[in-house]
């Protein structure tokens, strides 16, 4: 009969149901454990093909330049000889002049909407200048060949070669097309990450810090100078590395302005490719397995410096993180 | 017995809409420790933070009121010339946390131009001294400062603030984040500091007030309920709620 | 301490204000330039419904020149945007969901490292990679909206683990518990509390990925390849609208240039005004989930 013990008030059937439900949702949970982790180890899978598949469509390359390809400055697909230099250099040319043109702006910019700018306009701005990094690579491209080059050949580089002609950098005819154009493009298109990291590092600056820096009478400036700027000084650096690591990896943009000649520049007025464009431009009009291998191969210096680049950058960042967390306890 | 340093003239500061002090009126004496006291969200850190215009640097903040410095209303002076006269010191130590013992305490200075070398080390030490810090750092002046505890960094806060050659130091609750022996420490620091400089210190801890100070303002939901000269006001309180609160019935 | 040298360190600090503010109108010329160059020369083919669905124009240089369409490219890249939106949001979110809700296994943090590297690298070596994988298993493969569709999948994956992997740490870990607490199973909790609180956050990362491959060309060029003429199957190229302004932009035909004016125009409205409009909806999203 009914006795009041809770066992024996459930009947069989709904405790085999409870039961049955119990062991359904552990095999729910597995299966969703199952499918995540599957996702998760499918990405890991993808990052060591990526490599691997590169690797390997590169390896008849490696085997016949060996050490050659990465100091050889001779790209010649009539005669089979390629060496990666040239590109290195295009690279790390347009990546360099790029941050001298966007380091003082952003962080002009970055310092201003974060300390002197009045509150109403920080929101706003903060988003237009992030909008710079919305619109696309090929569209920058596009812009450059059709705005920015005229200008730069007719407005900026006679003015250059007249005024700055003695440092030996702006030799040659400008035509508009060259080194200095697609670095300028790539200054407008790394603005925003470094601004938005400087203003994330210079905002995390604790108010502690810069309330010591005006009681002792400092102005609006002083206190930046001395109290805001020094402590952001690792995550600002890590923004600024960031930012050259996007610009190497950039290709549209590039291959539009640079004027895609395979050999290492002389001026900022030259002509010149970067790896990037150099996979844009040859990887299917090869003229020969050699040739893709080499090109293949490219690739994989150029994932080489970017992930450096992006590495070094990430360890700064985090350690501006890890001290600011250490100290403001 | 002295003179007045600071007045303050019916006080009233805002965090938007709200007044977090009303109508706050007396008068701080030269040369002296004067303690304000109250419990927690009395007003006490805001009175103290408009006294050197720190108050008005955070957002949607109003000051109306007059402070007078001297006789001069410091609302109408530059507000950079007034901190460098009335100096403060904070709730949690925050030296500089990029620069060295030297360069903290000497950062008043070099805000203020070129000093030579020798000038700036003697002016260095001397405000080391005044901070009874001197003996512990004289001879690693270029660690950083965060290699120093919380009781050396407050005292190093103390220099940095005394480098700056103010008329009035301002202390929040300097001690509250400190053990009880660096807390003694800046309390004996408090009582030297008074010979040269008009010391105004915010205290949560009412035995503190009664040990160290000379005059004491007891702040109650924003509002100054007495003020006078310490003794009387904690052994014969006129108003009601101050007695109530010195006695710890409250707060 | 002198008196006028703190009144010239205060006008050295008011300068200082106004090359920053000048920094920031610098900064923002490019940006207004481009969309006034693309508005100026592309405006008036938006204007014609016809564009939006015709076919590319014959290239031709002359007065009376035809500059409709683009309706493959926007075809394409919705069917693309649609297809790798779908598979990276399914492979994006789990596998973040795995690196922070599971967190024990060593493989979580495997994971996110592997996400963050993988969102520094240049987006044409992706196309790279699968244009060289499908070049030695099945070439025929090689140009298609297919391979298109996994080279940007590549580009969005790690996007969405990122955004994702910081929604989900944004949920307290008191609901978690308190949801576990009550009985309920691991995967109901995640499912039903956890995705759905970040939901917001994590609606914004599948976005933002969407957006940043809505625009990009690189991984596209040996992939999807383009193409001038409607969808055929996903073993075929495709358009692009990135693709199409790529080539008509390089050509030296002049109703081609114009027609990829209307084509950036298109892209630049789509893109900026999603970037806009995500934004706002998000946040009041928030608000609103908030206010609850």
């Amino acid at each position: 009969m009914a006795s009041s013990t809770p066992s024996s008030r459930l009947s069989f059937r709904r405790r085999f149901t409870k039961a049955f439900r119990g062991f359904r949702e552990k095999g729910a949970d597995r299966l969703f454990l199952g499918l995540v982790g599957g996702a998760g180890i499918s990405v890991l899978l993808l990052a060591l093909a990526l490599v691997g598949v590169l690797y390997y469509t590169a390896t008849p390359s490696i085997r016949a330049f060996g050490l050659r390809f990465l100091l050889g400055s001779t790209w010649n697909p009539a005669a089979g000889v390629y060496g990666v230099l040239p590109f290195v250099f295009g690279t790390l040319i347009t990546g360099g002049v790029a941050l001298l043109l966007a380091v003082p702006l952003a962080l002009g910019a970055s310092i201003f909407l974060t300390t002197q700018a009045p509150l109403w306009m920080r929101r706003p701005v903060g988003t237009a200048i992030e909008l710079l990094a919305a619109v696309p690579s090929v569209i920058y491209g596009f812009w450059g060949i059709f705005v920015l080059e005229p200008f730069m050949r007719y407005s900026v580089e006679p003015q250059l070669r007249i005024y700055l002609g003695w440092t030996g950098l702006f030799d040659g005819t400008p035509i508009g097309t060259d080194v200095l154009t697609a670095s300028v493009i790539l200054a407008v298109m790394v603005v925003p990450t470094i601004t938005a990291v400087s203003r994330d590092t210079l905002s995390a600056v604790p108010a502690a810090q810069k309330e010591a820096a005006l009681s002792i009478g400092a102005t609006e400036w002083e206190v930046t100078r001395h109290a805001t700027i020094p402590y952001a000084r690792a995550g600002i650096v890590g923004g600024i590395i960031l930012g050259l690591g996007r610009a190497i990896g950039e290709t549209m943009a590039v291959t539009m302005t640079i004027g895609n000649h395979d050999a290492i520049p002389t001026s900022l007025f030259s002509q010149g490719q970067t790896i990037a464009s150099l996979i844009a431009n040859e990887l299917l009009s090869n003229t020969g397995p050699l040739q893709y291998s080499a090109i293949l191969e490219a690739g994989l210096v150029l994932l080489g410096i970017s992930l450096s680049v992006n590495a070094i950058a990430r360890l700064l960042v985090w350690k501006v993180l890890r001290i600011s967390r250490g100290i403001v306890e | 017995m002295s003179s007045v340093k600071l007045t303050v003239d019916h006080l009233t500061a805002f965090y938007g809409e709200n007044p977090a002090i009303s109508d706050i009126s007396l008068e701080i004496p030269d040369r002296g420790v004067t303690a304000i006291i109250g419990p927690s969200g009395c007003g006490k850190s805001t009175l103290i933070r408009c006294l050197n215009r720190l108050h008005e640097t955070v957002p949607r903040t109003k000051v109306e009121g007059r402070v007078l410095l001297d006789g001069e209303d410091i609302y109408e002076l530059d507000p950079v010339r007034v901190r460098r006269r009335i100096g403060m010191v904070f709730q949690k130590p925050n030296p500089f946390i990029t620069m060295s013992i030297y360069g903290n305490a000497s950062a008043p200075l070099r805000l203020n131009g070129r000093l030579s070398r020798d000038a700036m080390d003697a002016a260095v030490v001397h405000s080391l001294q005044q901070a009874a810090l001197w003996d512990e750092v004289k001879d690693r002046l270029e660690a950083p400062a965060t290699s120093l505890s919380g009781g050396q960094q407050q005292r190093l806060c103390i220099a940095r603030a005394l480098a700056a050659n103010p008329e009035v130091l301002l202390m929040d609750e300097p001690c509250s984040a400190l053990d009880p022996v660096a807390t003694a420490k800046i309390e004996e620091l408090v009582k030297r500091l008074k010979e040269e400089y008009t010391v105004v210190i915010v205290t949560h801890n009412m035995q503190q007030a009664a040990r160290v100070s000379d005059f004491t303002a007891f702040l109650y939901l924003g509002k100054l309920i007495e003020f006078g000269p310490t003794e009387d006001l904690f052994e014969r309180p006129t108003q009601s709620l101050t007695e109530a609160y010195v006695t710890g019935r409250f707060g | 301490m002198t008196f006028d040298r703190l009144a010239r360190r205060k006008i050295f600090s008011h300068v200082v204000t106004v090359l920053g503010g000048l920094a920031v109108l610098v900064v923002l010329i490019p940006l207004a330039s481009v969309i006034y160059t693309a508005a100026s020369r592309g405006g008036s083919l938006l204007l014609n419904p016809a564009f939006y669905v015709k076919l590319p124009p014959l290239p031709c240089s002359t007065i009376a020149c035809q500059t409709v369409g683009i309706g493959p490219a926007i075809q394409g890249t919705l069917i693309l945007l649609g297809l790798s939106g779908a598979i990276s949001t399914a492979i994006g979110v789990s596998a973040a969901i795995f690196a922070s809700e599971y967190r024990t296994h060593g493989l979580g943090q495997a994971i996110s490292f592997t996400a963050d590297v993988l969102t520094g690298v240049p987006s044409i070596i992706m196309g790279v990679f699968i244009y060289s994988y499908f070049a030695l298993y099945d070439p025929r493969l090689a140009f298609s909206a297919l391979t298109g569709t996994l080279a940007l999948s590549i580009l969005m994956i790690p996007i969405v683990i990122r955004t994702t992997e910081e929604a989900l740490r944004t949920v307290p870990n008191s609901l978690r518990e308190a949801a576990l607490a009550l009985g309920m199973s691991k995967w109901r909790t995640t499912v039903r509390i956890v995705l759905a609180t970040a939901f917001p956050g994590i609606l914004t990362g599948i976005l933002l990925a969407i957006m940043r491959a809505a625009g990009e060309a690189a991984p596209l060029l040996f992939t999807a390849f383009g193409s001038r003429l409607f969808f055929s199957g996903v073993n075929h190229p495709v358009a692009a609208l990135p693709l199409l302004i790529f080539e008509f932009a390089e050509s030296s035909y002049s109703n081609w240039i114009a027609v990829a004016w209307g084509a950036t125009l298109f892209l630049i409205i789509l893109v900026l005004a999603a970037n806009v409009l995500s934004r706002l909806s998000i946040q009041r999203m928030v608000r609103r989930m908030g206010g609850r």
